[in-house]
């Protein structure tokens, strides 16, 4: 099972409600990486069964351009999960975000559903992917065993909310509150080989706030920011796309590395900076996200 | 499929269209009403109609409350109408005569 979807660009995951005709007929316009279709928090408790039909029906039927179409299906704690999963996976649906993530168990229990799922509808075995969000102290203590529980895992996301009640505090919109959970996110998801994402920002007023948040997250390894406004799309791949600086710099490095190799030489300087093999794979990485966000025109 | 109690879906929303299906009395009573009736009457008709084919029901008087749905949309509230009138949300026929 090696789905070459798990590693694609994922810079936004925009939550849309699955319920809402209005919402769902056309967001490919705004250009996220990612489509959140959501039939849990977002959809009221006596719609949850109508909701299925409009999420069949538009994964079916709305060509989202390229976006990764993934569904957020409810808690396996709720009588719901299990249909939702079937109306996905028979709808078309590229990944599954299972809330409230505790324990590897969790996605084994979802990743049996799918594959039981694949067969009875044709859909090819492995194609649909999983990601997990974490949304409770419990979780985030165990996001490593969480991110090496299956090959269908592509990555973890931080639900923030649900977190900062269960660690009895709030969101403040300073980050300090989430550090700990994304720091042993990250580091959990990195030394698994997935991919990592944040919680989502909800004051929609402060956009300078919510640049600094990007900017931190970024730094500090994320792969991408759920979002839930289009506002918020181009402020993220702004962060998250390698400048023309970045990517000339990686590509000298690249070549130097490659070239000096061959002729013995380990440690040399690119544009007065010491570079050894050490910065390969990252400047190796920055041109892959270049590519991977279209604005790469090297020959690497 | 024989509907057993009236039942609704749908929302008079933007984009949306409300759904009501109650038994019937030996045939299809439809009722359409929609802004873009002189526009988009005729195909909001088939859909509903193929849809119900599609579900095997014959018996039945819809209401439909239409404010701009797509076709998919309309599929989907008619389908959730009539599922919720049997009290089926589980199991359900995806792919089959949901399609």
């Amino acid at each position: 099972m090696n789905n070459p979807n798990k590693k694609r660009l994922r810079r936004t995951m925009m939550f849309l409600n699955a319920q809402k005709p209005g919402l769902i007929k056309d967001p490919y316009i705004y250009k996220a990486d990612s489509l959140m279709l959501d039939l849990e928090d977002a959809v009221a408790e006596n719609q949850k069964d109508v909701a299925r039909f409009s999420l069949y029906h538009a994964l079916k039927t709305v060509d989202y351009r390229g976006a990764e179409r993934v569904v957020r299906i409810n808690g396996l704690d709720t009588p719901y999960w299990r249909e939702d999963i079937r109306a996905c996976v028979a709808g078309g649906c590229d990944s599954i975000r299972i809330p409230k993530t505790e324990h590897a168990e969790d996605v084994h229990r979802v990743a049996a559903a799918i594959a039981e799922d694949e067969k009875t509808y044709g859909r090819p075995e492995g194609e649909v992917l999983i990601i997990a969000a974490l949304e409770s102290a419990r979780g985030v203590m165990n996001a490593l065993e969480i991110c090496e529980s299956d090959e269908r895992l592509f990555g973890i996301a931080l639900s923030g909310g649900d977190y900062t009640k269960d660690l009895q505090t709030h969101i403040t919109g300073t980050g300090i509150e989430l550090m700990g959970a994304r720091q042993q996110m990250i580091i959990a998801a990195r030394a698994a080989g997935v991919q990592c994402f944040d919680t989502v920002f909800t004051d929609l007023k402060d956009m300078d706030g919510f640049r600094k948040d990007v900017e931190n997250i970024h730094l500090m390894g994320f792969d991408g920011k759920s979002i839930i406004n289009p506002r918020q799309i181009p402020i993220v791949h702004e962060i998250f796309t390698p400048t023309q600086k970045d990517i000339i710099f990686a590509e000298k490095v690249v070549k130097e590395i490659d070239s000096k190799k061959a002729l013995g030489i380990g440690v040399f300087t690119v544009d007065g900076k010491m570079i050894d093999i050490a910065f390969y794979d990252g400047a190796k990485r920055t041109i892959d996200l270049a590519k991977a966000s279209g604005v790469y025109k090297g020959d690497l | 499929m024989e509907i057993k109690k009236a039942a609704t879906a749908g929302t008079l929303e933007s984009s949306d269209c409300m759904v009501t299906v109650e038994p019937g009395e030996g045939k299809i009573d439809f009722s359409l009403e929609s802004s873009v009736i002189h526009q988009y009457g005729n195909q909001l008709r088939k859909v509903a109609l193929e849809t119900l084919k599609n579900l095997d029901i014959d018996n039945v008087r819809i209401t439909i409350v239409d404010k701009g749905a797509l076709d998919c949309t309309l599929k989907a509230r008619i389908e959730g109408a009539v599922f919720r009138s049997v009290d089926q949300y589980e199991n359900l026929p995806w792919g089959g005569a949901i399609r």
